[in-house]
This record gives C-alpha cells, structure tokens and sequence, in this order.
C-alpha cells in the first residue's frame, strides 16, 4: 500500500470509480481508491440497473442527460473489455390521478428545457408502447425513448480497469478507519491496512457516506435505508421499457438478458444499514407487479435481495467541498438514482476538486439544507 | 473437459471464460459471479459455484477452505408470482 497520496477516494462503487477515473484522465496523479469489500458490493451492485432522464428538477435533468450521452459512448470512451449491456427501451411513467398528471406535465416541460426527448401520452398511448399493461386507474402516462439500463457491475468494472491503466491504485477488502484532520486540514487516512499521508479526500461511500463523514468530523444529512428488489427467470424480450410509477409505487424492466428487475419503496422503512431480503416484500411486489402487468403471473421469481439508498431531504445529491475541513469533497445522497448519474458526477467531481470552471452550474451544496434553500425532486420511488 | 464445457448451464458459461476471468485476476467468488452471471441463474449456483472454486484453486494458491460462496438469496426454488401474490383464479 502507499504510504502518501494526492487523494483518497473512500468508496469502490460506480461514483468512486467515475471520480477517479475522470481525476486521471485530467492528468492527476497519486489516487488511491478504497474499497471495504469488492468493486461495486454496495449500493451499485444492488440497485434496479436504470438509467432515466424523466425527472422533475433541473439539478437531476441535467445530470441524467448529459450521463445518458457518456452511456452512449461508453464502450468507446472507457475501451471496455465487456460491453456495459445499455438497452434503450425507454421509461413509461404512469400517472393515477389528474394532479400526478399535472406534475408530470411540469415535468416534461422542464425536461424539453434540458434536450431530453420525454413525451406526455394518453392512456391509449400508453397502451400501445406496452400492450399487456392493465390501465385501470390510469390517467395517462409520459415516456422517454433513449432511457434504459445498464449494468452496473460492468459498468463500474470498466471504470475501474480505465482508470487503472491510467494509473489509480484500488485497494479492496481495505476500510477507512479514520480520517486525522489539523487545523481544518486533512493530514492522513487510516485504514485497517495501515496509513495514507494526504490533503484531499472524497467520501463516496454511498449508503455509508454519514459515517465517513463524521470520521472527518462532519454532520451531513443523508440516511441510509433498505430497499427491496426481486428478478425473475429469464424469458423471451416482451417488455420494452422500464413501467414505473411513483404513486402506485412501482418499477419493473426486463433486462437484456431476459429477466424482470422490479422493486418498490417502502414508506415505513428505517434508517438503518439492514440488507435482509423479506417475505412481506416477495408478496407485496408480486401483487402489485401481477396486477400492473398479468402477464408475470406465470413468470417464477429467483432472487431476491436488499441494497442501501442513501436519502437526501429533497432526494438530490449532495456534491460539495466541506466549508470547515478544506479538501474534504462529498459525492453522496444520491436518494436511488446513483447508478444513472455517475458519469456525470464523476466529471463534476473531478472539476470541483481540481478547482476548474465546472461544466454545469450546480446548486447541490451542504448548506443548501440549512438555508432552506431545497427544491425537492417529485419523481422518486 | 475442455476450453468449451459448459461450467454454468443457466448462463451458458465456458470453462474458458471461467479460466480467462481468473487469469485476470478475479479469484473471488463473488466478483466472477458479478462479471460472468455465473450462477445468477434459476439454479442459484447448485452446480457452477463449486467448480468456479475449484478452477480457483487450480489457477491461484488459495485452497477451497479460503473460498467463500456467495450468499444464499432466496427463494430456494423458483415461484411462480401468482402464487407469491396468492391468487386463487389462476387460468
């Protein structure tokens, strides 16, 4: 292990690896990047795999649009050994009553301000993107061409492995222990493989990101919390697009490989760091997922599992430098739509922390939740 | 056995692909599990979790004592979802 280093990354997941990738290819040298288990086994490998642009602020439709261009070209720009398996099928969201339905207007007006090709339907509309859906309760729906998915395992690999060649140590199975600060400045990170000397940290720990924090000393405002998804077996493509809505809460796509990914938020949810599958989750995603779409009824389920959302009070993430410990960077609360902006973030990050002009104004600071300054995002599950 | 034997039936994996991630350095059960698919099929890994470790063993100096499987996702088996929802007018 390095005994010095320009930066530490804590954090092996998707944002990690985009942070550090991106902080090399500007030409920086000296990033170590840890990990407390494998690449991606926290919050990135547990999520729902969607990419969406169909959000209803300006901070998260900048993101994702600009992510999804970077998804595009992924494969080319990271020369990926293993395609990152991206599917545009798109996002049908569906509305069930007639004021979700003027918030999703809003929402698609905001998302033409920001090039993202959403468009607003009827239910007959919906309807014919998605023929098995069962529109009782409906009042209509929008739907975005160019959302999609991709896999997270590989995508995060492929940033790891473009940002190895350009010289990133990742040292896994190693946890940050503390972070030892003097006078508002960094000085060094202990691990439980020994020390690394340096002045800049990034906490990307995802559904940890309060607890490293707070070895730096600092309070921030994220909570962690389970959310459940199950997959089912692998069946012939019959479902295009991720079917979501936020009020009968719900989202289900079938992956390229031929499975469903579904999952819903559960309202009464802890904070807590429990990743335990649950039975009540088995049935209750089964009923509403057969009631949406009858057609799963006869499809088995195989899997289930538990990841950590890391929630913000207005579900938008929090990308800022600490105001009292110089070089202490946050790229945290991503609220559940971590995976989808990571590109965009990572190129952020790495502007932030080597003090160039950022290339979208951002307004995702830590004082914004003291000032009351927040505009919260509608649009989550 | 050679280069094509099937080593995870659910995913079509070759023991040369299996062979080929190890030489890059994945020997945990865990990440191969993650890169190949293998054994995130409806066999939940009965039969190509154990030969993945085995290959380890072969290809690196960890003995089969030092591989730990993956965690156990339920269900055990397979269930239909109408079933999981508890309809009772199934067609």
């Amino acid at each position: 292990m390095k005994s010095k280093a320009e930066i530490v990354i804590i954090g092996g997941g998707v944002i990690g690896a985009s942070i550090a990738y991106n902080l090399a290819d500007k030409g920086m040298k000296d990033i170590v990047v840890l990990e407390k288990n494998y690449i991606a086994s926290g919050s990135t490998g547990s999520c729902g795999a969607g990419i969406r642009q169909q959000w209803g602020t300006k901070m998260n439709c900048l993101l994702s649009k600009k992510s999804m261009e970077i998804f595009e070209n992924m494969n080319e720009i990271l020369e990926t050994k293993r395609d990152i398996e991206l599917k545009q099928g798109g996002y049908l969201l569906l509305a069930f009553s007639e004021p979700e339905l003027d918030q999703f207007k809003e929402n698609v007006k905001l998302q033409h301000r920001y090039g993202i090709p959403s468009e607003l339907l009827t239910v007959k509309e919906a309807k014919e993107i998605v023929p098995q859906l069962n529109t009782e309760g409906i009042t209509g729906a929008t739907y975005c061409p160019t959302d999609g998915h991709a896999n997270p395992f590989r995508v995060t690999q492929a940033y790891v492995e473009a940002a190895q060649r350009k010289g990133v140590e990742f040292y896994t199975y190693t946890k940050a222990e503390d972070i030892i600060t003097e006078n508002g400045k960094i000085k060094k990170v202990i691990t439980d493989q020994g020390e690394i000397e340096t002045n800049k940290v990034v906490n990307a720990a995802g559904g940890f990101s309060k607890e490293v924090s707070r070895l730096a000393g600092i309070e921030i405002p994220t909570k962690a919390e389970r959310h459940e998804i199950l997959v089912t077996e692998q069946v012939n493509p019959i479902l295009k697009p991720m079917v979501m809505s936020f009020s009968y809460n719900i989202y289900c796509q079938q992956t390229p490989d031929g499975s469903f990914v579904m999952g819903y938020g559960d309202p009464d949810e802890p904070e807590s760091h429990n990743v335990k599958s649950s039975w009540q989750f088995l049935e209750e995603m089964s009923k509403k997922a057969t009631h949406l779409l009858p057609f799963l009824k006869k499809i088995r389920v195989i899997r289930q599992w538990a990841g950590l959302y890391n929630i913000t009070p207005d579900a938008q993430p929090i990308l800022d430098e600490a105001t009292d410990l110089e070089g202490f960077f946050m790229a945290v609360g991503f609220s559940g739509h971590g995976f989808m902006i990571a590109p965009m973030t990572g190129i952020l990050m790495s502007e932030m922390i080597l003090d160039e002009e950022l290339s979208i104004d951002i307004e995702l600071d830590l004082e914004r939740f003291e000032n009351d300054r927040l505009i919260l995002e509608p649009s989550v599950v | 056995m050679n280069d094509n034997t099937i080593v995870c039936r659910c995913e079509d994996i070759t023991l040369k692909e299996l062979r080929d991630l190890i030489k890059e350095g994945y020997t945990t059960l865990d990440e191969i599990k993650r890169a190949l698919r293998l054994g995130m099929g409806p066999c939940q890994g009965n039969i190509c979790l154990d030969i993945a470790a085995r290959e380890i063993c072969k290809m690196t100096d960890k003995t089969m004592e030092e591989i730990k499987m993956p965690r156990k996702r339920p269900p055990v088996l397979g269930i239909k979802m109408s079933e999981l929802a508890g309809d009772t007018d199934e067609e």
